[in-house]
């Protein structure tokens, strides 16, 4: 799924024809500049020139990290790490929308948005993401440790170490492999928490939780690992869910907004069978 | 989630946590709406009375004031719908500003530009448009049911009420742009209840969706039938 979507984008890349090569643009950019979690921080303004379409979003903030480094002022923190669109490192609010979704046309990563979305002269907005829950740790650089807590308290299942089992041992029906795989494609990038109106983590726990309760192994914990996640979600001062779909829209991944439907049928029936969270 | 970054623990503030699941205040939101969705449809279906002309109405107002007489007391049946109808609204409300609170709480600090990609007006407006819909149903018990705020006053009869009060375009236009709010928080509560029980998935997303829009367009369309009859004169 995800495939094709970074195939269609690479397509659209490579039909620029060097004869019509669009100009280089330059843009203003108005930063979010924090210098640690207790500064208050401040949104400064700065002009990238000489930028090309074909450059990503983090490639251009490149260009203008060497700018500031040159000329001796402290570079723009933020987070990065594969920018293949797979990690879920990067992450930044651009111009209001998580990843820059407002401006892209489809799901995408900071990473994989390329500056031909933008226009010369364009002023660009970057922001972190902002929720307690993700305090900042400088510049655009959020804390998501919290979503690994998330993880820690109930995303995973027990299983007998040793030699690998014959695959074919339990067998997965395949409507329920797919759904739990397109759940499995959440990379933890926060920009659902980002995106949404409450600050809720609600579809990136709802991923997780339809990831393993689908799938025949993930049962034995299906009922304590629903509980323990929402408990912790709370526990970390996120939001309430109130089923906008900013969060869905927002996601790299497009997971759906059906696995928080699944996610709350599972806690009403994991509570009902008496399951109650860890303190 | 490649990167692990933690800041330092003396930095960290824990963040305040809900004492309350917000599931669990989700699920209290769903079924007090429910219970009033319930309401709402008995109350449109009943108002079409004033069609059928004033003794038919009045009558209705009635007969609802004495259900199961003489075997109970006069209006117990009345009084029951009320106690539930009460505690649905106070319900509802306890958990919109939970939530509210809650949301408040978790992002207390907004950001400089943001935009919206998906979400629709009717769920940006749940909040204040549930407030103003709140404060409505207040001025509607006020002016229909005691008639203090009525221009017809209290002791008449609830045909009367109604006929005085829809004659004036200006009460017309607040019960016509509450009505709309009202029907706005419908479309998007009956999807939302939808998702908060459970009872959603990708195949069914499309036709709760509609089925809230259709639900909402005819039992609001059915309330603002009245008003706008007595406004051109068809009901008087």
């Amino acid at each position: 799924m995800t495939a094709t979507r970074e195939g269609a984008t690479f397509a659209s890349g490579t039909a620029t024809d060097p004869a019509m090569a669009p100009h280089n643009m330059t843009l203003t950019l108005r930063i979010w500049r924090q210098r640690g979690p207790a500064d208050k921080g401040r949104m400064v303004t700065y002009q990238v020139e000489d930028i090309s379409p074909d450059m990503s979003f983090l490639e251009m903030l490149d260009v203008l990290n060497e700018k500031l480094i040159l000329a001796g002022d402290d570079p723009v923190v933020f987070d990065h790490d594969c920018r293949e669109g797979i990690c879920g490192s990067c992450g930044l609010m651009i111009n209001g929308t998580a990843h820059g979704r407002g401006t892209s046309g489809g799901p995408t990563t900071t990473c994989q948005l390329h500056m031909r979305k933008f226009k010369d002269g364009d002023t660009i907005d970057i922001e972190p993401w902002r929720a307690t829950a993700f305090p900042v740790i400088k510049d655009l650089s959020v804390d998501r440790s919290a979503l690994d807590r998330i993880i820690q308290s109930g995303g995973y299942i027990s299983a007998p170490t040793g030699t690998a089992p014959e695959a074919h041992s339990i067998l997965v029906p395949k409507k329920d492999s797919d759904a739990a795989f397109d759940a499995a494609t959440c990379i933890g990038c926060g920009a659902c928490v980002a995106a949404c109106p409450n600050a809720s983590s609600m579809l990136f726990t709802a991923a997780k939780v339809s990831h393993l309760g689908l799938l025949p192994q993930g049962q034995p914990e299906r009922n304590e690992r629903v509980v323990n996640m929402v408990a912790q979600q709370d526990r970390e001062g996120f939001g309430g869910c109130t089923n906008i779909g900013e969060c869905s829209a927002a996601c790299p991944k497009g997971i759906s907004m059906e696995n928080i439907s699944r996610l709350n049928h599972d806690l009403l029936g994991a509570l009902r069978a008496g399951a109650r969270p860890k303190s | 989630m490649a990167v692990v970054t933690v800041t330092q623990p003396g930095q960290r503030r824990a963040p305040k946590a809900a004492k309350t699941s917000s599931v669990f205040k989700k699920v209290v939101m769903a079924v007090s709406g429910i219970i009033l969705v319930l309401y709402l449809i008995a109350h449109m279906i009943g108002n079409l009375k004033v069609f059928a002309g004033r003794e038919s109405f009045n009558g209705y107002s009635h007969w609802i004031r004495t259900i199961g007489e003489p075997a109970v007391p006069a209006q117990t049946t009345l009084t029951i719908i009320r106690i539930v109808l009460l505690a649905a609204v106070i319900a509802h409300i306890w958990a919109a500003i939970a939530l509210w609170r809650q949301a408040k709480r978790a992002r207390p600090n907004g950001y400089v530009t943001k935009k919206a990609v998906a979400q629709s007006y009717a769920s940006r407006t749940m909040r204040w448009g549930g407030v103003i819909v709140g404060l409505f149903v207040v001025y509607h018990i006020l002016d229909l049911t005691m008639g203090v705020a009525n221009p017809e006053g209290p002791g008449t009869t609830p045909y009367d009420r109604l006929v005085a009060g829809f004659s004036n375009p200006l009460i017309t236009a607040v019960y016509v742009i509450a009505l709309i709010l009202l029907g706005m928080h419908l479309r998007h509560g009956i999807w939302s209840a939808t998702q908060t029980l459970g009872q959603s998935n990708k195949r069914r997303e499309r036709t709760v969706n509609l089925f809230a829009l259709v639900f909402s367009v005819v039992l609001i369309g059915g309330f603002l039938l009245v008003p706008f009859s007595v406004l051109f004169g068809l009901v008087g």
